[in-house]
């Protein structure tokens, strides 16, 4: 699954970022890596964006972004 | 010459970790401080004194990452990479290291001296977190002070920390970073080219780990200084030539 399919209080555990460049380094340098637990804090009324909550803080991506990154939904974030 | 001569300590950190406090509480000045991001500009420079020596503190801006994703990112990159400061010191939040450590890792890549400052200590001890910092030093490779910034607490030991830095008493040895099996191939390809043109100037594996990374900002910036470098050189000769023809 992407972040951006994520529920509003998922877990989604990263496995895969398909970004490249720039914005991949931005991503890698907010917490957006491979491995890492990221909650769906909100979502906009539009769904887009989505804050989620990585490493302690919380960023809101862009469709364009949170579509690519992938991973699994885990229980409670463990 | 002078004859004394100021050692150049740089301090970076991530936006909100305490940087400007810190560098208030050492230089004596007041440098505005305030909890958002990119506040920091462009880079406040003051004095400090301790000892027998003189120390110029620049604060670079506050930024997660040295990988010229903004201006700010640049100018931080830029100082630490060409203008090759004695110290960095690496200001880190106590209470949310794993965020903190990305930019330390980062520093450690470019720069072996380097001090790592775990500031807000005691916000951190409030929060019930503990800091092993005698284990982060030897993962890291160099000196880990525990500190205060607000409540100047550890000042003391940092001050004589980069004392002894700057003297060549520590031997820091910050740890290699080894990629996957790909990369450290190409590295292998790269370096060997990158220090045939930057010398020991600049940091060959760290350049080559850019390139690899389709980093263009960094290479106009290394033309350009370059450059500049040969524009003075020439300049530099013309000079002494017209001297001596002015002398004959």
């Amino acid at each position: 699954m992407t972040l951006y399919e994520g529920k509003k209080g998922d877990f989604i555990k990263i496995n895969q970022v398909l970004l490249e460049g720039v914005m991949r380094r931005r991503l890698l340098d907010l917490g957006f890596v491979p491995g890492a637990v990221v909650e769906v804090l909100k979502k906009s009324p539009l769904g887009d964006p989505i804050a989620f909550r990585v490493s302690q803080t919380t960023i809101a991506l862009r469709k364009e972004e949170s579509s690519r990154i992938l991973g699994e939904r885990i229980e409670n974030g463990y | 010459m002078a004859t004394k001569q100021a050692y150049r300590i740089a301090l970076a950190g991530n936006p909100n970790t305490g940087k400007s406090t810190l560098f208030n509480a050492l230089t004596g000045l007041k440098q505005h401080t305030g909890n958002w991001a990119g506040k920091t500009v462009s880079m406040a420079e003051g004095i400090v004194r301790h000892k027998d020596k003189e120390y110029r503190l620049i604060d670079l801006p506050g930024t997660y990452s040295l990988f010229s994703n903004s201006t700010d990112e640049e100018v931080a990159r830029n100082y630490i990479i060409f203008e090759k400061p004695d110290v960095t010191l690496v200001i880190l939040d106590a209470t949310s290291l794993e965020r903190n450590l990305n930019l330390a890792l980062q520093v450690l890549e470019m720069t072996p001296n380097v001090i790592v400052c775990i500031n807000l200590i005691d916000e951190a001890k409030k929060r019930g977190i503990v800091v092993n910092e005698g284990l982060l030093m030897r993962e890291l490779g160099v000196p880990v002070i525990k500190m205060s910034a607000r409540n100047k607490i550890g000042f003391s030991i940092l001050l004589d920390t980069i004392d002894r830095m700057v003297k060549g008493e520590i031997s820091v040895r910050p740890v290699p970073f080894i990629y996957n099996e790909e990369t450290e191939r190409k590295l292998e390809q790269i370096e060997p080219e990158v220090r045939k043109l930057v010398g020991d100037e600049f940091p060959a594996r760290w350049i080559a780990l850019r390139l690899l990374d389709g980093d263009t900002s960094l290479l106009r910036e290394i033309e350009k200084r370059m450059l500049q470098k040969e524009d003075k050189e020439w300049n530099s000769i013309e000079a002494s030539q017209t001297n001596r023809l002015e002398n004959f």
